[in-house]
């Protein structure tokens, strides 16, 4: 009972101490923010207090089973959800800020709308909050199957969950209302990053805490991958955020760094946010369901142990590669060129394990349209961890950087590794974690990996074509020795891409809302009617697999 | 290797022995290309280091066997351009404006030149292909000048600019503003506007453009001459034509005259040598609308182009 007031009082203090600062606030978007805080913290004491079971209430809702089963599966139920719909936005929003590249008329000249606005809106969209959930989602389930082992701090995962989504809401709120500290993928103010931390750590303590309570000897390769996203991705919201409000009552804050020094800071933090979020988090993923899909053993114990501690060493060092031919003294250049050279083959390690687990299983390709998505994925991995490095080398830097082939490489990498992989893994645990037979329709989500392919095939190519083209115009001599175009010429040559580009979006997004409608199908518990992916039986004598020679 | 360690029956390969959830792990090695393409890349970088800037030391880096850097790089760079243009950058500066046409081949290299440079300096205003802005911004592609279109005229333009508060010699003149302070009143603004519709063609003559036309001897002849043809030595604008600036409806006429923009346009002098200007110009003239120049002789005409060929 002490505990329970203790906790009500908390979300009481939280909730007025919202209230006073929304009525002290020097700006509107802060009072806005505030209010938003105490209407959360609010709801948090009115679950407290209530005494109704809203965890089996909400079970209702998403078609749960009732069975709580041997793991802490709920916040992970409702983290797909979250996957799903911010992901329906994050997309909806590229897929928008996409054709206002190619029609300005959409910016609608209204503050709220304009470019500025909806790019960190669509970013943040789907790198923290789509990306974000699928990975606090698959974390949770990961670290408890292969821990044998509940959540530990089954409340503090709860609140991870949804203070979480509270930390999506005011980062959009915020840009849509042009609150920003201007650092790319680091955008949210001061006291929205003092929220997250919050979140980050209680996130930290849940996935050790459960590590420490494992039943296992070992702790399996995925959920080293995990650990390092989560600390190191702690070290870098900090250090990178570290600024100073201009008042507490007000949304804006200064840098603790000034100029070359803070970008910098940013590009180390932005260039890991990469590295640790999109590529060693994911690879978590990637180190659990592909096996787990596949039914194969993972290709080589070895390789991941060198493959995870190359990439986690050599990562940290490259982000310099983002200031080529700035102010950044050439030795600080040189550190970043280097490291990501590098970082070729320890990135490449986890493609090799990921594909190669299907060493013996290959017919899979064929017959499973969810290893297809992660074969897919691997592959653009693969691609993009190479294409990295390449564009790191200065003298391709000095082509590529500022146009549109960045923006490419980050796609292909994005739309390619992290959405594949994360459309897969979700068509993994639905059945699992609804207690359903199957998915609803497989054949659906056969046209989703096409869809997708499409789409980023068209997002990439015509970016490709646009940023090159693009450098090559810019640095242009004339025959008489001067500069051929304008910067607007080059705006004006790169439309046909642009539209192109869009369209590639718009595939991405259709095939995004047929898994939506085949995830909700299975959420109702319909089965679809259909016929088998493949008629073609697995003749398991003619399979015969790559076999390592030991070089030793 | 743990005691659980069993062989893999597709690939051969003994497993490491441990077990998660159902995942195993194959203890197949390294990939030998994989191995050995990241030795090269690591001896790769070993190499890189040495030979440029990389190790940071108490007061500055290292500066690599090559000695180069990106400054330097920049420097050399700019330098070869430059030294390709000089021969013809120095003829330019040679030359007199008004002498420019004479010479082909140096006319059509400041043109080029010009076109650059107009690239990065004026088409925020003036726009990719020198048409303006309507209602803000003028253009350059047609015939209508307000201050000289012949190439020593556009050239005094753009070194001294327009209405520089800071500078003595830039073009200068004021538009009063004769309603906001009171010179005239709505009624007879009205007036004026239906004057200046009735000589620009737009509209036919009327009790009220009666009324303007002698509001107009009293108050505008002075800049915009006694027909409304204007005066190009005062950079007053010609009025008789379907060229506005700022629009030539009654409601944009009206406008002006109640409160006119009286618009700045920087001088180029302080940020621009004089080859580059001189490059300008010969472009801005290249552009449709450029006039030859004046017959020296002939001071007393207000106009003096096409007498001389």
């Amino acid at each position: 009972m002490d505990g329970l007031v203790m906790k009500a009082g908390g979300w009481l203090g939280l909730a007025l101490l919202a209230l006073a600062m929304a009525v002290m606030a020097v700006d509107t978007p802060y009072a806005v923010h505030m209010t938003i805080m105490m209407i959360a913290a609010l709801l948090a004491l009115w679950f407290t207090m209530s005494r109704a079971d809203y965890g089996a209430i909400a079970r209702g809702i998403l078609r749960a089973p009732a069975h709580q089963g041997e793991y802490d599966d709920d916040p992970i139920r409702w983290g797909v959800i979250a996957t799903l719909f911010w992901g329906t936005a994050g997309l909806a929003a590229g897929l928008f800020i996409a054709l206002q590249l190619a029609y300005p008329a959409l910016n609608f000249n209204l503050e709220f709308t304009t470019f500025g606005r909806l790019r960190p809106l669509h970013t943040s969209a789907v790198i923290f909050a789509f990306g974000g959930n699928a990975l606090i989602a698959t974390s949770f389930y990961v670290v408890q199957r292969t821990c044998r082992a509940r959540l530990a701090f089954p409340s503090m995962a709860r609140f991870v969950f949804w203070g979480y989504q509270l930390f999506i809401v005011l980062a959009a709120t915020g840009y849509l209302m042009g609150v920003t500290e201007a650092k790319e993928y680091a955008e949210p103010e001061w006291y929205v990053d003092l929220w997250l931390t919050i979140v980050w750590l209680a996130y930290l303590a849940v996935f050790v805490g459960t590590i420490v309570k494992r039943r296992e000897p070992h702790i399996y390769v995925a959920n080293w991958f995990y650990l390092s996203f989560i600390i190191t991705i702690a070290m870098l919201h900090v250090v990178n955020n570290l600024s100073l409000p201009a008042t507490i009552f007000g949304s804006k804050s200064y840098a603790a760094f000034a100029g070359v020094q803070d970008a910098l800071t940013q590009w180390w933090y932005g260039h890991n946010a990469v590295g640790f979020f999109l590529t060693a988090g994911f690879l978590a993923m990637m180190y659990y369901f592909v096996p787990k899909q596949a039914e194969r053993p993972v290709y080589s114990y070895r390789l991941s142990i060198i493959h995870f501690w190359s990439l986690i060493f050599l990562y940290i060092w490259a982000g310099p590669h983002h200031l080529h031919y700035t102010a950044l003294p050439d030795w600080a250049q040189t550190l970043g060129m280097v490291f990501s050279i590098m970082l070729w083959m320890p990135s490449w390690g986890g493609m090799i394990n990921g594909l190669m687990t299907l060493n013996g299983a290959w017919d899979k390709i064929r017959t499973d349209p969810i290893i297809r998505m992660m074969v897919m994925a691997l592959a653009f991995y693969g691609m993009s961890t190479f294409e990295g490095p390449m564009m790191s080398i200065k003298s391709v830097n000095s082509l590529s950087h500022y146009t549109d082939w960045t923006i490419g490489h980050v796609h292909s990498g994005a739309l390619g590794w992290n959405g594949m992989i994360t459309f897969a893994c979700m068509y993994y645990l639905v059945p699992r974690l609804w207690g359903r037979q199957r998915l609803y329709s497989l054949r659906m989500v056969n046209w989703h990996f096409w869809l997708a392919s499409a789409g980023i095939v068209f997002y990439a190519a015509s970016m490709w074509v646009a940023g090159i083209m693009q450098g090559l115009m810019w640095r242009e001599y004339g025959a008489d020795g001067y500069l051929v175009y304008s910067f607007v010429e080059t705006v004006a040559a790169m439309h046909p891409m642009y539209l192109m580009r869009a369209f590639g979006g718009l595939l991405y997004l259709s095939g995004f809302i047929i898994m939506i409608v085949n995830v909700w199908a299975t959420l109702a518990g319909k089965v679809r009617d259909e016929k088998p992916m493949t008629e073609t039986p697995h003749n398991a004598a003619a399979d015969r697999p790559l076999v390592a020679v030991p070089a030793e | 290797m743990s005691d659980k360690s069993r062989i893999d029956e597709p690939t051969g390969t003994a497993t490491v022995g441990h077990e998660w959830d159902g995942i195993e792990e194959l203890n197949t090695p390294l990939p030998r290309w994989w191995l050995w393409t990241f030795y090269a890349t690591i001896a790769w970088a070993a190499v890189y280091v040495v030979l440029f800037p990389a190790w940071p030391m108490v007061n500055s880096a290292t500066r690599g066997m090559l000695e180069w850097s990106s400054r330097g790089d920049l420097k050399a760079e700019l330098a070869a351009q430059d030294a390709k243009r000089a021969p013809i950058a120095k003829a330019i500066a040679a030359t007199a404006i008004t002498d420019l046409a004479a010479r082909p081949e140096l006319m059509e290299a400041a043109i080029q030149g010009g076109s650059a440079a107009f690239k990065v300096h004026c088409v925020q205003c003036h726009g990719a292909g020198g048409a303006g802005v309507a209602g803000a911004y003028p253009s350059l592609t047609d015939d209508d000048w307000l201050w000289g279109g012949d190439l020593a005229a556009i050239e005094t333009t753009l070194t001294h600019g327009i209405r520089n508060p800071d500078h003595t010699e830039t073009r200068f003149n004021v538009m009063p503003a004769f309603g906001k302070d009171g010179i005239l009143d709505t009624a007879a603004i009205n007036d004026l506007v239906s004057h200046v519709r009735v000589i620009s063609r737009q509209e036919k003559p009327s009790a009220s453009s009666a009324r303007g036309a002698v509001l107009f001897e009293a108050n505008c002849v002075a800049c915009h001459g006694t027909n409304g043809e204007g005066i190009r030595e005062l950079g007053g604008p010609k009025l008789t034509d379907a060229v506005w600036l700022y629009g030539g409806s009654r409601e944009a006429i009206a406008k002006t005259i109640y409160a006119p923009r009286n618009g700045v346009m920087p001088r180029w002098n302080d940020k621009l040598d004089a080859v580059t200007i001189k490059m300008l110009s010969a472009y801005v003239h290249s552009l449709g609308g450029g006039e030859d120049a004046p017959a020296p002789v002939l001071t007393a005409q207000p106009k003096g182009e096409a007498d001389n060929g």
